[in-house]
């Protein structure tokens, strides 16, 4: 390093220099993380407070708000205001969540499928990985026209083995898994990156001592792989999680949360309520807002407490 | 190395994995290449019904004119481009100083800050919105793109902060201390030996950023609605009204919209994988 050291004035510690020089080892982190720091809080801390408060309030984000105390989570509760929203974006929400995981043996097998050398395969990982890279409201537009019931590619080739066309979006019964699916595309890719990664770094020697031992296939990926690709997995749950909890973008893109409110999430729902054109309800999409930050809240506990595990075991 | 390298099968598998590759390539890929195609279509194939036939002629520069001269398409690319540029510069530059403050100082509350980031770029996003939107509303700020650009800052600190702060733990430590023997003032520490060395990180996690922030939707609807300030994702969906049931016009908008984050992952390859793979392997 070129560096030259700075002069330094003075003999010993503390005489001559200034408070400044002699606390600056207990000052700098400060200083450097001020910034950061109340912008953060500004922008992300307390406006989860604010919710929480705003929750307790009848509020149409202009006028007066008004005290309600927990009349909007009542309202939730017993679904008084728009019927059949809660508790249907309730259940899509845990199907998203339990649905969305299978990214994770999907992005496993298709890793399993890709981790060769044969000539161009870089090529092959990378286009592969594709989906993750385009915007979620292209994904969406992608997979409206996908499964256009007039036009789309999969009712064109269901229509070659004799099905008859259906409407995927337009149905109840299908809508949120054909939005699952969609989504399912990019977040297996970057579940199929994760794991190439590992796979690179699984540790040949106990791979070779494996197949000594007679271990092969199945035995071999079970035993011996997927220990050693414990990293990888964990940041594939949590942001296969994060993910699921998130979905808004398709929904919004392919279905506006429709037919009849069927494919509706929370956190759709919650955006449709705050502000709809028929009026902002603030109060009561702040409400919805909590239910889902608390469903979160389990998860983010438990991912801080396994990083809190490792923190104490690094130092 | 698992599973067994393809050399060392039989030629049969060999043969069959060379040919299984492309096959499963087109699958993965199939709604992609399904609107790429629709992008090329004139007009009267879609009247005809002519979808999924050859196309009847190649109009695909033509779709693609029609794009960029004849609607707001260029200005939605502009604007994404003013929103994720200095998003990009102000995130990054915020978590290399949290970063640095949190991976090398021992205080009280260290891990306390830290957890308060990792958790807060957990959280969803629709208990920040009626408060962060009335924030920039007080602002004067709503529907401009210093509005959406400050909340972007503030929130993608989150995950870069987490980023930053565990590249520079792995760090040797023996510099700094090298350093400080030295008498380098700790700010001179940062800028003339940890920011050299971040570097990596710092490529890595403009690429990520970059992609991330194109691609969002839900503050752009939220915090923007006209043309004048709205990104390329929201402005979408009015140019899907404007052109209504032409999709050739409509997959060539999409195409346009998805591009840039493309390009950059395919120009900037190893250092997006880099940073999403971080803590991937131990």
């Amino acid at each position: 390093m070129a560096t030259t050291a700075m002069p330094v004035s003075g003999t010993g510690p503390g005489d001559g220099r200034s408070w400044f020089h002699r606390n600056q080892i207990a000052i700098t982190p400060w200083l450097f993380l001020a910034p950061g720091v109340l912008f953060f809080l500004f922008y992300v801390i307390f406006p989860v407070f604010q919710s929480f408060n705003i929750s307790l309030y009848a509020w149409d984000g202009l006028g007066e708000a008004e005290f309600v105390g927990l009349r909007n989570y009542e309202d939730l509760y017993w679904e008084f205001v728009d019927r059949d929203a809660f508790y249907t974006s309730l259940k899509n929400n845990i199907l998203w969540l339990l649905l969305y995981l299978l990214a994770i043996p999907a992005g496993l097998l298709i890793a399993l499928f890709l981790n060769q050398t044969v000539a161009g395969i870089r090529i092959y990982k990378s286009l592969f990985f594709f989906p993750f890279v385009i915007s979620q409201v292209v994904v969406g537009l992608v997979f409206t026209w996908f499964y256009d019931p007039t036009f789309g590619l999969l009712n064109t080739i269901i229509g070659w083995f004799g099905l008859g066309p259906i409407s995927v979006l337009g149905d109840e019964r299908y809508v949120t898994y054909g939005i699952i699916a969609a989504g399912l595309w990019p977040q297996t890719a970057y579940c199929m990156i994760l794991y190439l990664t590992g796979l690179n770094a699984v540790d040949p020697e106990q791979i070779e001592a494996g197949r000594l031992d007679g271990a092969k296939g199945w035995k071999m990926l079970w035993y011996v792989v997927i220990p050693q690709l414990k990293p990888a997995t964990f940041i594939a749950f949590v942001v296969t999680i994060i993910g699921a909890l998130r979905s808004f973008d398709l929904i919004s893109i392919m279905t506006q949360g429709g037919p009849f409110g069927s494919s509706r999430v929370l956190a759709f729902y919650m955006f449709e309520v705050a502000l709809s054109e028929y009026g902002f309800r603030m109060g009561y999409g702040a409400a919805i807002a909590v239910v889902l930050f608390l469903i979160m809240l389990c998860f983010i506990a438990y991912f801080l407490w396994s990083m809190y595990r490792e923190e104490r075991g690094a130092r | 190395m698992f599973p067994t390298p393809i050399e060392k099968t039989s030629r049969s598998w060999q043969l069959t994995y060379q040919t299984l590759l492309p096959i499963a390539l087109i699958m993965w890929l199939l709604p992609l290449i399904a609107v790429a195609v629709f992008s090329i279509r004139p007009d009267a194939d879609f009247t005809t019904g002519n979808y999924w036939g050859i196309p009847s002629s190649f109009e695909g520069i033509a779709n693609y004119s029609r794009v960029f001269f004849e609607s707001d398409m260029p200005r939605y690319l502009l604007n994404s481009v003013f929103i994720t540029v200095p998003t990009v510069i102000g995130a990054v530059a915020l978590s290399c100083m949290t970063g640095f403050a949190l991976g090398i100082y021992k205080f009280r509350g260290n891990l306390w800050i830290f957890f308060m980031f990792v958790a807060g770029n957990f959280v969803p996003f629709q208990i920040l919105m009626v408060p962060v939107r009335d924030l920039t509303l007080s602002m004067g700020l709503y529907n401009t793109i210093p509005g959406l650009v400050l909340f972007h800052i503030a929130f993608q600190t989150g995950f870069c902060t987490l980023f930053m702060r565990n590249f520079i733990r792995a760090l040797p430590y023996e510099l700094i201390e090298a350093a400080r023997v030295e008498g380098i003032a700790e700010w001179r520490i940062f800028w003339y030996v940890v920011l050299p060395l971040m570097k990596p990180a710092i490529a890595a996690l403009s690429v990520l950023i970059f992609t991330f922030i194109w691609n969002d939707y839900f503050w752009a609807v939220v915090l923007t609605q006209g043309v004048e300030s709205q990104p390329v994702t929201a402005g979408i969906t009015s140019f899907n009204a404007q052109y209504r049931a032409a999709y050739h016009l409509m997959s060539a908008g999409s195409i346009v919209a998805a591009l840039p984050p493309v390009l950059m992952f395919f120009l900037m390859q190893r250092h997006f994988i880099a940073g999403l793979t971080l803590g991937a392997v131990k």
